[in-house]
Order: C-alpha cells, then structure tokens, then sequence
C-alpha cells in the first residue's frame, strides 16, 4: 500500500506511466497493473472457459505474456485493451484444449438466425431478480449465458459485463464493428428468451387474452 | 416501421446510440407495439441483470496466490533476459 500512495503523491499512478516503468523493468509498476485489472480478467476468463482452474492458468499466463511483451505495446489502444485481447486468446485456446481440439473459433455462427427473432413476448415480474435467492438466480445466470456460442458469449461479456465500447470490443476480437453490433444483439436476443422462462410474470399478462 | 425494423436498431436504441429523428420513429413503434415493447423491456432488464451481478468474484485468498505466482513468474522471465543478455 505504501508503494502505491507514493507512486500517487509523485504522480506516476497513470496507467501510461506504469506501464512505461514496466517497460524499464520495474516490476513494482507491473504488479500495480495486475491489481488493477486481475478481477476484470479472471471474470472474462471464467465466462469464456467455464472451468475455474483455466481461468486461474489464463489469469497467469496472460499477465506473463503481457509483461514479456511489452515492448510490442505501443500505447495507441489503452493497455487494458491490449491486456483483455491477449487474454481472450488464452481462454480461447484453453477451450480448445479441452475440446479435443475441434476448433474453436469466434468467426463461427455468424448467419444463424437462431435467437435473431423474439419467440417469448410475455412480460416479465417487476422486480424478476427477487422471485430468487442470490446463489439460486447466480447460477441461472451462469446456466444462461454459458448456453450462449463463445463468439456470443464473448461480445455480451466483453460489451455489456465489462462495459467496454462496441469500438474497443472490436478492436479486442478483431471483428468489424458490424459484426460485433450483430453479435450482441443476438447475443442480447438469446439470453433474454432463455432467462423469459425463470422470471415470466406468473399472472401470465403478455396483454393479448 | 415494422418490428423487424425496430429490432435492427434495438442495440443502438438501448445503447442510446441513435439519432434523435430514428428515436422518435422507434418510441412511435412502441407507443402501439406491445410485443415490441415486452422485447425492449425485457432486453433491457436482461443487460442490467447480468451488469448488476458479479457472477465470478475473484476471491481474496486466490487473487494473492495469483498475484505471487504472477509476479514470480515475470521476474524469473526478467532474470533470464538478463542472463542471456
């Protein structure tokens, strides 16, 4: 803690600086970074791979290759950019991996229309998370979204988890914006018709009796 | 506008991404479709649902495991650059 509020008092705790101390190898300056976004990455790596001890080995081996790498970072994308990239292609692989090698790619379901077209039109109860426990509706998420393709579940986490711009998202997957654009909207479209089943409004009023 | 039409720009209209002239042509649809408005709703609630429950926290006692054998890991790979220096 003391490193870090004095990084702060002498104005180095912008992330461009670290990340130039970094470079210079000071490993103090890297091991801020990590604290800064390892819970960003271990989430994206768990919502990719499904498997705890992957995401651990992804949390690992992208910070490492990230720190062996930087001087391929140029600083025109934000490092956390840079950083989430190098890790999906981890958790990607890792998937792969445990797939028996059959091939797993996010230029995969691109055209399907499964999910593009709303079925379930009932609305929902007003407050659908309390019909559940918090571990209950926790693992009705995690059941939700991991039904979804990685190509899917990938945008919807890195978009709208994550909170990063249709622009970054791209930039990260190395997709057109059209197509992350599409993605998410059939990744939005999926998931909501899934989760329509758990949190439909039980007196059944879609307005159309 | 159709709803496959209010649908194409669902993700720009909750993102709140559009022109104002497109916004008030969708919120028209709305105003009529019910289906389109249950999507809408429904869609919306399903973004913040799962951008208000952290699904995987990282805990405590793991993230410092990771961090050491992170930081452990990077110096050994600064102490072999050196060496091969």
């Amino acid at each position: 803690m003391e490193t870090i509020q004095k990084r702060a008092e002498e104005g180095i705790s912008s992330e461009l600086a670290l990340v130039q101390a970094a470079k210079k190898g000071d490993l103090e300056a890297f091991s801020d970074l990590v604290r800064r976004y390892d819970r960003n990455i271990f989430r994206i790596a768990q919502h990719i791979t499904h498997n705890e001890e992957d995401a651990q080995d992804v949390v690992q081996d992208a910070f490492l290759k990230a720190y062996q790498n930087l001087d391929q970072f140029q600083g025109n994308s934000k490092f956390y950019t840079w950083l989430v990239r190098i890790a999906v292609n981890e958790a990607l692989m890792r998937l792969r991996r445990r797939r028996n090698d059959r091939t797993v790619s996010l230029d995969e379901d691109v055209e399907t229309e499964d999910g593009a077209i709303p079925r379930e039109v009932a609305d929902w109860a007003p407050n659908p998370e309390q019909l559940y426990g918090t571990s209950e509706l926790g693992d009705i998420l995690k059941k939700t979204i991991q039904g979804l393709s990685e190509g899917f579940r990938t945008v919807f986490v890195l978009r709208d988890v994550e909170g990063l711009s249709t622009e970054e998202t791209a930039e990260m997957l190395g997709l057109s914006v059209p197509a992350v654009k599409s993605r998410l909207l059939r990744a939005r479209l999926q998931l909501r018709e899934r989760l329509a089943k758990y949190f439909k409004s039980k007196r059944g009023g879609d307005g159309r009796q | 506008m159709k709803c496959k039409d209010f649908l194409n720009e669902l993700t720009d209209y909750l993102d709140g991404r559009i022109s104002e002239s497109l916004r008030m042509e969708l919120d028209e649809h709305l105003h009529w479709c019910h289906e389109c408005h249950v999507v809408m709703n429904t869609t919306k609630k399903t973004i913040e649902i799962y951008r208000d429950n952290e699904l995987y926290e990282l805990p405590n006692d793991l993230r410092n495991r990771l961090h050491q054998a992170i930081m452990t890991k990077c110096k050994k790979s600064q102490d072999s650059k050196k060496t091969s220096r």
